[in-house]
């Protein structure tokens, strides 16, 4: 094995001498401690860069650097799902179990357990092809998810020798060779920051669904879609995030706490075991996996967390999955970048981040999409970023840069916040680019889906502009049908954009209820506005006594509860109706 | 305490609070060093970059009087540690740990890294018990719960130690018959700031369960990186090996990111906004995060940092970087304290992230989260109205509106203001904040339940109708 010489540490900078046989993006272990690095920069006269994953404290030059040969991997195979891992895929239960509360560096451990026995259904047979994409056995991870052991694109074609009976197999057991003598097992590596190919990329047509009405209906984004959460501290980007983790409809979360607080990935590892996946009925945790770097652990594996994230996603979408990834926070892996570049001496750009930022960026948005796989399945990753911008001023470079990746941008708004208007996503400065790609889906929920929600986006919006004009007069002073524009807008926003994530009924909209509450207020927005038109008063449409309960639907009726729905519809037609036979 | 090690005599350059060596070998990153002063005073310092032959050295003692010649430096072969020891209670230390109070060494064999390690977070536990502050503000609507890490955001002038000072003297869980133990670091913050907190302590009859980590304004500015850190290291024994419950207040966190700029660009590093580097919300991070439970554990770590908020502006880095970092924030408004409103917590932007599973059905009381975010949301309308009302003039409002502004007033009178001696029950707490809902017409009530409404809303009205 290569060895270099440490001549300088820095942090988490690192450089040594002799060795110029490292590779660029080479994996090293540094110094008696063996803590895990990486090169990144390679220079004349055997010089390199490393940036150390672990605390570098007590590390001295002239300490020996190991070379693997390797380049940053991470295992893929049965027994991902439920795990919590560290940036560099290191399970952290395990590593409790070894170091205890507090993580020791230096700590070694397999990311899968390699003693666990799996039960392998074989899916070929011995003569048959065997080339990338080909799947050679399935295995029930969880109850809810089935894994597909997949050829792996580097594999040359050749045909099956033998392969193993259906049966019970642990890590190391070779369950299939081939003509060419490879051989096949459960597991396999995949470098990280390489995307992992797929036959081609299709159209974004259905969407995400989220269970958050001011998403779905409003600003929806797509399965292999990508969107961004900017907010400042405090508005809501953790619990969103958190929200979709537990209602979207992927069949797979990749949740990825990269620079936040500990709690919160605390928070998740109790919650999720005990919330039941409306779908399929099984504890969430079964199809979820949790990275967490949090920002108190060393920043180098925080700048490497979410491509460890993405790899596990695409390697869930290449079964066939539509899987989901979130990344809280964005700017604290920009802010690792930044952090290393200064250390590397790097030119910075703007605010101090390397001049790479929107590459780095793009080269992580861009993993998201709809593909056709390599086994001729269809997956996806869909992925959601946080972006936590300095003072809340979109105009930084990270929500700039970002913007350029996505086709959906959730702004957080501080006032909405301030408010407890909850999610506080706002209305005025969001946009979504799949509307138009997914609206034929939800066509088919509710054909009027999208006249629907177009009428009360545009009440919205109206509302915007009536509110300048109604802080310099009051609101008093406007004509009755504006008014009414601020009435329906206020019951809009009360009872369908504001949804309490605390709240047992509300904290999860389902498709059904979402087409019905949009078209009940549709409809009591147009005959309403109808009604004022032809001369009914302001008053009598506040004085609708089923208001209140229009206005509480959302926590009060179920998702399922029908009539209760029909009960509510009927009690505001007939109010509606009876202000219209008085104007006869 | 005498350690062998390698010296040195005379550095190459000395540049603020840095100090330059050549000619060394075998120097480790962060290891701990000791100056000796021409004078022959003694100085500690951490080496911040090293090579093969050179290291940067960081000055905690500040590098007045040294010189190139005949400054000596000591490699002491690892980190900065601390003693730890209960018997730490009740004394005074400097912020790397030395006795300021005239007494002994603490007796301890046991030393220990300031920088700590991180938490495993798969080993913490989801902090969620209820602490009442007695300040209903706080209790009611930004609850403080026991492991969390909620700063106050001030200014200058505001009455943020007063306030830290009530919580310390107040706080307590309704469930168990737990005393706080009070860790304290002051970091460039006046002589009488660290006078009234003990004072206070003493008046209370604490002072023994206290111990205080001082960095005065007169002590050298790279003092304060160690302080806090030192503070957090003898809490997170006392919480983490012996079990016991900790509030730590740090203050003022403001001077410690200052003392951090002034290394950096020392040390001629590229800066970020307003001159701070690149990784003050790591660096912060590093030390809020040393907050919390463990799983399995009896003890936890409460933190209470304080900041000033440089002209009030919320957004500077320093509150800026500490929301991201913080579970939540009690921000003090200028505005309010103007007009007599102790303690001064803005309705609005303050914000305790643990709230929701701290209170509530078998921790309060049932009707509590929705109080609170009635209030939240009633207030932020009052805000709306009073902008309204300095435009079109009060009379103009509509009768909800008007209701609205006296709903606002009551609020900040009766709910926020109360007096620095006042321990206010939570039970209590949510009667006042009905008392002030009910001046609101029922139907703009929409944040509670209709069961809740029959209970504490209805119920008065008719009790008033009876008579
Ligand atoms: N949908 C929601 N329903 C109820 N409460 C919410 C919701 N969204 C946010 N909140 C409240 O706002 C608080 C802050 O939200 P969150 O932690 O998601 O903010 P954040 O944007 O991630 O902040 P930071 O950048 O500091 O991490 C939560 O603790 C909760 O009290
Ligand atoms: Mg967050």
């Amino acid at each position: 094995m290569n060895e270099g010489i440490i001549t300088r540490i820095n942090g988490p900078i690192v450089e040594a001498r002799n060795m110029e046989r490292a590779g660029m993006l080479e994996v090293v272990e540094v110094g008696t401690e063996r803590l895990i690095g990486e090169v990144i920069r390679v220079r004349h006269g055997g010089l390199a860069t490393i940036q150390v994953y672990e605390n570098t404290s007590g590390l001295k030059p002239g300490e020996t650097v190991y070379c693997t040969g390797r380049q940053l991997s991470v295992k893929l195979g049965p027994g991902l799902l439920g795990t919590i891992y560290d940036g560099i895929q290191r399970p952290l239960d395990r590593i409790a179990e070894l170091s205890g509360a507090m993580i020791r560096r230096g700590e070694k451990t397999e990311p899968l357990d390699m003693n666990k026995k799996w039960h392998f259904v074989p899916t070929v047979n011995p003569g048959d092809e065997l080339k990338p994409g080909v799947v050679y056995g399935e295995i029930q991870e969880t109850d809810s998810i089935k894994l597909k052991l997949i050829v792996p694109p580097s594999q040359k074609p050749t045909l099956v020798k033998t392969i193993v009976p259906e049966g019970d197999y642990s890590g190391e057991e070779t369950l299939l060779v081939a003509e060419n003598n490879d051989t096949l097992g459960f597991y396999q590596y995949w470098p990280v920051r390489k995307p992992r190919p797929v036959v081609a990329r299709k159209q974004l047509t259905t969407p995400l669904l989220t269970g958050l009405r001011v998403i779905d209906a409003f600003f929806p984004i797509a399965k292999g879609g990508a969107a961004a959460i900017p907010g400042g501290f405090g508005t809501g980007k953790t619990m969103t995030q958190q929200a979709l983790a537990k209602w979207s409809d992927a069949d797979i979360i990749v949740y990825i706490g990269c620079g936040e607080r500990g709690n919160e990935m605390t928070e998740v590892l109790r919650e999720f075991p005990e919330l039941v996946d409306p779908r399929s009925g099984r504890s969430l945790m079964e199809r979820t996996i949790l990275i967490a770097n949090t920002s108190n652990m060393p920043v180098a594996a925080r700048e490497v967390s979410i491509y460890t994230g993405i790899t596990l996603a695409e390697y869930y979408r290449d079964m066939g999955y539509h899987v989901a990834i979130m990344a809280d926070s964005t700017s604290r892996w920009a802010e690792a970048l930044r952090e290393l570049s200064g250390r590397l001496e790097e030119m910075p750009a703007d605010e101090g981040f390397p001049a790479y930022l929107p590459t780095r960026l793009a080269s992580f948005y861009e993993r998201a999409g709809f593909v056709e796989t390599m086994s001729g399945t269809s997956g996806s990753v869909s992925v959601i970023g946080a972006v936590s911008p300095p003072g809340g001023d979109f105009s930084e470079p990270v929500t700039q840069h970002t913007s350029r990746f996505i086709r959906c941008f959730w702004a957080l708004n501080r006032a909405l916040a301030n408010a407890r208007h909850y999610p506080a996503i706002s209305w005025h400065d969001s946009y979504s680019e799949y509307l138009i790609d997914i609206a034929g889906w939800w066509g088919q929920q509710d054909a009027e889906w999208k006249a629907h929600r177009d009428l009360l986006m545009e009440v919205l919006q109206e509302e915007v502009a009536l509110q300048r004009i109604a802080k310099l007069i009051g609101p008093d002073a406007l004509p009755d049908h504006q008014r009414l524009t601020l009435l329906v807008a206020d019951i809009v926003k009360n009872a369908f954009l504001q949804q309490n994530s605390f709240d047992e009924i509300d904290m999860y909209c389902s498709p059904g209820k979402q087409t019905w509450m949009l078209r009940l207020l549709a409809t009591f927005t147009e005959r309403s506005q109808n009604l004022i038109r032809r001369g009914a008063m302001l008053a009598d449409i506040n004085a609708i006594s089923a208001l209140p309960r229009l206005l509480r639907m959302k926590s009060e009726i179920r998702n399922d509860d029908k009539t209760a729905m029909a009960n509510l519809e009927q009690q505001i037609s007939s109010a509606l109706d009876a202000i219209e036979s008085n104007l006869r | 305490m005498k350690v062998a090690g390698l010296e040195y005599r005379g550095v190459s350059s000395i540049d603020g609070p840095l100090v330059f060596i050549d000619n060394i070998r075998g120097i480790a990153y962060d290891e701990l060093v000791e100056i000796t002063t021409p004078t022959g005073d003694v100085r500690l310092g951490q080496v911040l970059d090293v090579t093969a032959s050179a290291a940067v050295i960081q000055v905690f003692g500040g590098t007045v009087g040294l010189s190139q010649e005949k400054t000596k430096a000591r490699f002491l072969g690892s980190a900065l540690k601390i003693p730890v020891s209960k018997d730490m209670l009740g004394r005074v230390f400097d912020g790397l740990g030395r006795p300021k109070d005239g007494l002994p060494e603490p007796l301890t064999a046991d030393r220990r890294d300031v920088n700590g390690m991180p938490v495993n977070p798969y080993s913490r536990e989801y902090p969620r018990d209820f602490i009442q502050t007695g300040i209903s503000s706080i209790d009611l609507m930004n609850t403080l719960v026991r492991g969390q890490k909620l700063p106050i955001f001030s200014g200058n002038g505001l009455p943020h130690n007063r306030m830290a000072a009530q919580i310390a003297r107040q706080a307590k869980l309704l469930s168990e018959e737990v005393e706080f133990s009070i860790v304290f670091a002051a970091m460039g913050v006046k002589y009488d700031v660290a006078r009234f907190f003990i004072d206070s302590f003493e008046r209370s009859g604490v002072l023994h369960n206290v111990a205080m980590f001082l960095s005065l304004a007169d002590d050298p500015s790279a003092e304060r990186l160690v302080t806090p850190r030192s503070a957090l290291t003898l809490a997170e024994y006392l919480a983490f090996d012996l079990g016991m419950h900790v509030l730590v207040i740090i203050t003022d966190m403001s001077n410690y990111c200052e003392a951090l700029r002034e290394i950096a660009t020392a040390r001629g590093e590229i800066p970020s906004r307003k001159g701070y580097p690149g990784y003050l919300y790591s660096d912060l991070a590093s030390m809020y995060e040393r907050a919390g439970r463990l799983r399995g554990g009896a003890g936890s770590i409460t933190q209470m940092p304080i900041l000033t908020m440089p002209s009030d502006d919320i957004s500077h880095p320093i509150p800026d970087l500490t929301g991201y970092i913080t579970e939540g924030q009690i921000v003090l408004e200028r505005d309010m304290h103007q007009r007599g409103i102790y303690p001064p917590v803005a309705g609005l932007p303050s914000l305790s992230r643990l709230m929701k599973d701290g209170i509530g059905k078998g921790r309060t009381r049932d009707d509590h989260p929705h109080v609170a975010s009635q209030l939240f949301a009633a207030y932020s309308k009052v805000k709306d109205i009073r902008s309204l009302a300095s435009v079109i003039g009060e009379e103009e409002l509509s009768p909800v509106d008007k209701l609205y502004l006296k709903f606002g007033v009551e609020f900040e009178n009766k709910v926020v203001s109360q007096g620095e001696f006042e321990d206010r029950p939570i039970q209590r707490t949510l009667e006042i904040g009905w008392e002030v809902l009910k001046i609101l017409p029922r139907s703009e009530l929409l944040r509670v339940s209709e069961e809740e409404l029959a209970m504490y809303y209805d119920e008065a009205v008719t009790i008033k109708s009876k008579k």
